[in-house]
């Protein structure tokens, strides 16, 4: 399946990125799945990610946590926490 | 019930006399406006960046206003948020809502701004002597936020 991914603010800094189209393995099925397949990207992605203390994820906009199931056509945003206001 | 995300600056004394305009029923308005100061953390602020998730911002809000209409009986609410390059001095956040009383206005108000503080995607930038730097999140936020979760959450207070 091919999901949107979207990264915001010192996320988006460390990674280079700021959004993609990705299609995924077979068996990545979860958030949790989705952030170790990025991770085996190394380097920044490696980091970036692994600071589960202060990474947030929202799937189709709403906040959600790394156990949640991920459909084909989701949009999955990932980002430290807000400070608006 | 209104939300806006703009770069513009507002007036909050219009956006007040919409809430009240053309009906008789209105007996409190209240209000909140953020500011940018020149200062955070031990250093100069010279401007500030402010980033935010299209579309998620938005939504986030609107949940926000329509559980504090749920929670509370006012009349009418109104969000605006800032976006992008911002000196000190410069308004970024207005909160305005209206009821009967004050009890509820205030608590209304304080509630959605405490909730947006914690839960709408916006990412503040600042510029310092020392560089730019990503504003951390405070941990008092979250505290202010969780006093709502408690079933008897009365009209609010500090902050």
């Amino acid at each position: 399946m091919r999901v949107r991914l979207l990264y915001f603010a010192s996320i988006r800094e460390q990674l280079g990125c700021a959004a993609e189209s990705l299609e995924l393995p077979a068996g990545i099925t979860t958030v949790g799945a989705l952030l170790e397949h990025l991770m085996l990207r190394g380097g920044a992605w490696r980091e970036a990610l692994a600071q589960t203390r202060v990474l947030r994820v929202a799937i189709n906009q709403d906040m959600a946590e790394p156990g949640r199931t991920l459909s084909g056509g989701d949009e999955v945003a990932f980002f430290p926490p807000v400070t608006g206001g | 019930m209104a939300v806006r995300i703009q770069r513009e600056d507002f007036d909050a004394g219009a956006e007040m006399a919409r809430l009240r305009a053309g009906r008789a029923d209105v007996g409190a308005i209240a209000s909140f406006v953020g500011v940018v100061r020149d200062t955070n953390a031990g250093s100069r602020v010279g401007a500030m960046t402010l980033e935010h998730y299209p579309g998620m911002t938005e939504k986030s809000i609107q949940s926000i206003i329509e559980e504090a209409a749920s929670r509370w009986r006012i009349f009418d609410a109104v969000v605006i948020h800032r976006i992008g390059e911002l000196l000190p001095r410069d308004q970024i956040v207005l909160v305005a809502v209206s009821g009967s009383h004050r009890g509820e206005a205030f608590a209304a108000c304080e509630f959605i701004m405490d909730y947006l503080k914690t839960r709408a995607p916006f990412w503040k930038k600042e510029q310092t002597p020392e560089g730019a730097r990503w504003v951390d999140a405070r941990v008092s936020d979250d505290a202010a936020a969780a006093r709502w979760d408690a079933p008897a959450a009365g009209t609010g207070s500090g902050a």
